[in-house]
């Protein structure tokens, strides 16, 4: 594959007439023409360290099948897998290939006056809200592939919670792929309005067996002034989908925002995730534990801006590479001038399983104010063979002892993580990675 | 079962190319206890991790069979499984994996898949033998050696022989950094595991734990092999006059495997 991108296999009177098909307001349809244009002529993303060329964004189907069911029990059994027991969620939204397929949501939500649906449901429905915060965090213009999900969007979700509305039990959507060379194309937004309080937890699953596919995922979160949301996201896409995935966070005055990720996709990924400290005293933790194996190839750029006074910022980070894997962690503090009495901390820690495998920490702080802290910490190593010898001495066999070290190794992070569920789920996907 | 036999001959081990145990013969057979004694330097931890397999360690020459099967041939896990436990000098620390789940995980791999140790009944088990060993229960959820003292680190592998009960086991320096009451509780624990199916090698450089627990045989080992053998009346030897009365009586003037 000589030329830079694959040619992408729609055109302007597509995109054009998938709009008008869905009934979408104008501005909606003027954002995907904008963007079209964009795809022909933004780069892709600037990865540290990982040529990106040649992999497939572009060459996919975006329109496709789901199925909707009227029972959990009757969902594909991967993404049963990930759905949690209905009593735990005060509200569930399973989408298939693209297509609403399950949606359940507590009468107490309703009375509230939360909403959380998808988002071309929440387009004709809530045009305007939609419309204030689609692509306010987050840029059509970052780079080819932030246009392209903005040209060919066809799945999203939309979250709101109003004012001082607190929930207790945590939200969930579900995203399963598993029609041949699909391509999810999803935009989720999510608004905590001022002095609200939410869990929400997004996966991500594709069909094990057989598919070939790409994902292109965009997630922005608005986390209003002295708003609480704790977001966990666990994404497992196979092997033969390629990955786009941003997630966008943008914080006001006391808003605080905990990201948890569990990165187990089995396919090559572009990661990116922004937080912007924008309030006074706003509040961003992330943590994130990851596992490469086979001869996928991520990278992974975790971006903290810190532009409100007094705000917190702190990145721990644990990932493991096994076999062919390779992986760069790129994490970037930045505290811009102004933002005083700031403190941002990183933590990034990589642990090599096999000689093949590669991973690389690359810490960076960015500071232009005098009056903030900041620090960071990072290590990269290779499994001790002396730590191995032991736990085999007990009589435990090789890929036993690997299993314990890796646990060990994550633990940390994982123990850490304010969300059970995620917790639980993220322990299984370990679980299944190395095996 | 047949009474269980450890048999080394001729044993040679190198580590990085530096010959280090020069032509080792020993016998054990179940129900006896064996001490090995010696000086710094002399080859007894290398010979404790050539037999356990660690991976730094090569055997250039020699034979060692555990019940009749030929130990060398086997990686480290098939010989902990076929029934040797070596109490290492310094075991490692493994963050972030509880010592419950490590005991757990080691009980299971003897185990077939699908008739896992019960919980209850190892949590039971586990219990009992904490008692034993003064242990306190907080040590069980406690992530593998990390952060535990040179003493802790010592109970914490006699705890793990008792727990899985191989039928030989080498017990290197496990005396050593003890005070009297921890040297005590550790004899305790491999007292409690004297049995006919049960053979014990132990490398000390001190008598003081062959109070506790009295030695069928003692043997000096000095530049990398056995250089004499007695009854344990040769350990209170050793004690009373040091090791320079053997070193006259061989003729060794350098008794480090350097020589
Ligand atoms: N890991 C090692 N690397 C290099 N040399 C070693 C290593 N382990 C042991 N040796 C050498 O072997 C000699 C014997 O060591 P060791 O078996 O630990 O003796 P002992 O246990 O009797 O004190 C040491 O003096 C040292 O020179
Ligand atoms: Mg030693």
């Amino acid at each position: 594959m000589s030329t830079e991108l694959k040619t992408l296999q729609y055109n302007a009177n597509d995109i054009e007439s998938f709009s008008k098909e869905q009934n979408e307001p104008q501005w909606l349809t003027d954002v995907r023409m904008r963007a079209y244009e964009l795809v022909q002529t933004l780069p892709l993303p600037k990865t540290e360290k990982t040529r990106i060329i040649g992999w497939n964004f572009t060459d996919f189907n975006y329109k496709t099948q789901g199925r909707e069911v009227t029972n959990l029990n009757d969902l594909p059994s991967e993404a049963a897998k990930v759905v949690g027991a209905e009593d735990q969620y005060a509200a569930i939204l399973v989408q298939h290939n693209g297509h609403k397929a399950y949606h359940s949501v507590s009468k107490e939500l309703q009375d509230k006056g939360v909403i959380i649906t998808d988002l071309q449901t929440a387009i004709r429905e809530h045009g305007d809200l939609v419309q204030k915060y689609y692509f306010k965090a987050g840029k059509v213009d970052k780079h080819r592939l932030s246009a392209l999900n903005a040209a060919l969007l066809n799945s999203g979700t939309f979250i709101y919670i109003p004012k001082n509305v607190v929930i207790e039990k945590p939200l969930q959507t579900v995203y399963f792929q598993d029609a041949e060379n699909f391509g999810l194309i999803n935009h989720s937004i999510l608004v905590a309005d001022q002095g609200s309080a939410l869990t929400y937890v997004e996966n991500y699953v594709s069909d094990h067996e057989t598919i070939e596919g790409v994902a292109n995922l965009l997630t922005e979160v608005y986390v209003e002034d002295n708003a609480q949301v704790k977001f966990g996201a666990v994404d497992y896409f196979s092997k033969d989908v390629t990955v786009y995935v941003n997630r966008q966070g943008r914080v006001g005055r006391y808003g605080q925002l905990e990201w948890a990720f569990g990165q187990m996709n089995d396919g090559n990924t572009v990661s990116e995730n922004v937080t912007e400290l924008i309030g006074e005293g706003a509040v961003s933790h992330t943590k994130a534990v990851s596992i490469g194996r086979g001869d996928q190839k991520q990278s992974f750029d975790n971006y903290i801006v810190h532009i409100g006074t007094n705000t917190e910022s702190n990145i721990l980070i644990h990932g493991v590479q096994k076999d062919q894997a390779k992986a760069i962690f790129n994490g970037r503090t930045k505290i811009e001038h102004g933002a005083s009495k700031s403190n941002g901390d990183q933590t990034q820690r990589v642990l090599m399983l096999s000689e093949g495998a590669r991973g690389d920490a690359n810490p960076i702080l960015l500071i232009d104010e005098d009056d903030v802290m900041a620090g960071h910490a990072a290590s990269v190593g290779r499994i001790d063979p002396v730590q191995l010898y032991y736990l085999m001495s007990r009589g435990i066999s090789r890929t036993e002892a690997e299993r314990l070290i890796i646990h060990g190794f994550l633990e940390p992070v994982v123990e850490q993580l304010q969300i059970e569920s995620v917790k639980a789920q993220l322990t299984a996907a370990i679980e299944r990675k190395v095996r | 079962m047949p009474v269980p036999n450890l048999k080394i001959e001729d044993l040679h081990v190198s580590i990085e190319d530096k010959h280090i145990v020069k032509g080792f013969n020993l016998e054990i057979n179940g129900g006896e206890i064996h001490a090995v004694m010696g000086p710094n330097g002399t080859g007894k931890s290398t010979l404790a991790s050539a037999l356990m397999g660690h991976p730094k360690y090569e055997v250039t020459q020699g034979k060692v069979t555990l019940d009749g099967k030929d130990l060398l041939d086997m990686e480290v896990d098939e010989r902990a499984r076929a029934g040797l436990f070596l109490a290492m000098q310094y075991p490692s620390e493994v963050s972030g994996v509880t010592n419950a789940d490590f005991l757990r995980t080691a009980i299971n791999a003897r185990r077939e898949e699908g008739n896992e140790i019960p919980l209850m009944k190892f949590i039971k088990q586990l219990d009992k033998r904490m008692d034993l060993l003064d242990m306190d229960q907080e040590f069980a959820q406690r992530y593998l050696n990390e952060g535990f003292s040179g003493g802790e680190k010592k109970r914490n592998e006699i705890l793990q022989l008792m727990m899985l009960q191989p039928h030989f086991a080498i017990l290197d320096e496990i005396d050593s950094g003890l005070d009297i009451d921890a040297l005590k509780f550790v004899a305790r624990g491999v007292n409690d595991m004297r049995s006919p199916d049960f053979g014990c090698l132990i490398i000390t450089h001190y008598q003081r734990l062959l109070n506790y627990i009295t030695p069928d045989k003692v043997h000096v080992m000095m530049q990398g092999r056995i250089v004499k053998s007695g009854g344990p009346e040769l350990a209170e030897k050793l004690e009373a006059h040091g090791y320079d009365w053997i070193k006259e009586e061989l003729g060794i003037e350098d008794e480090t495997v350097e020589a």
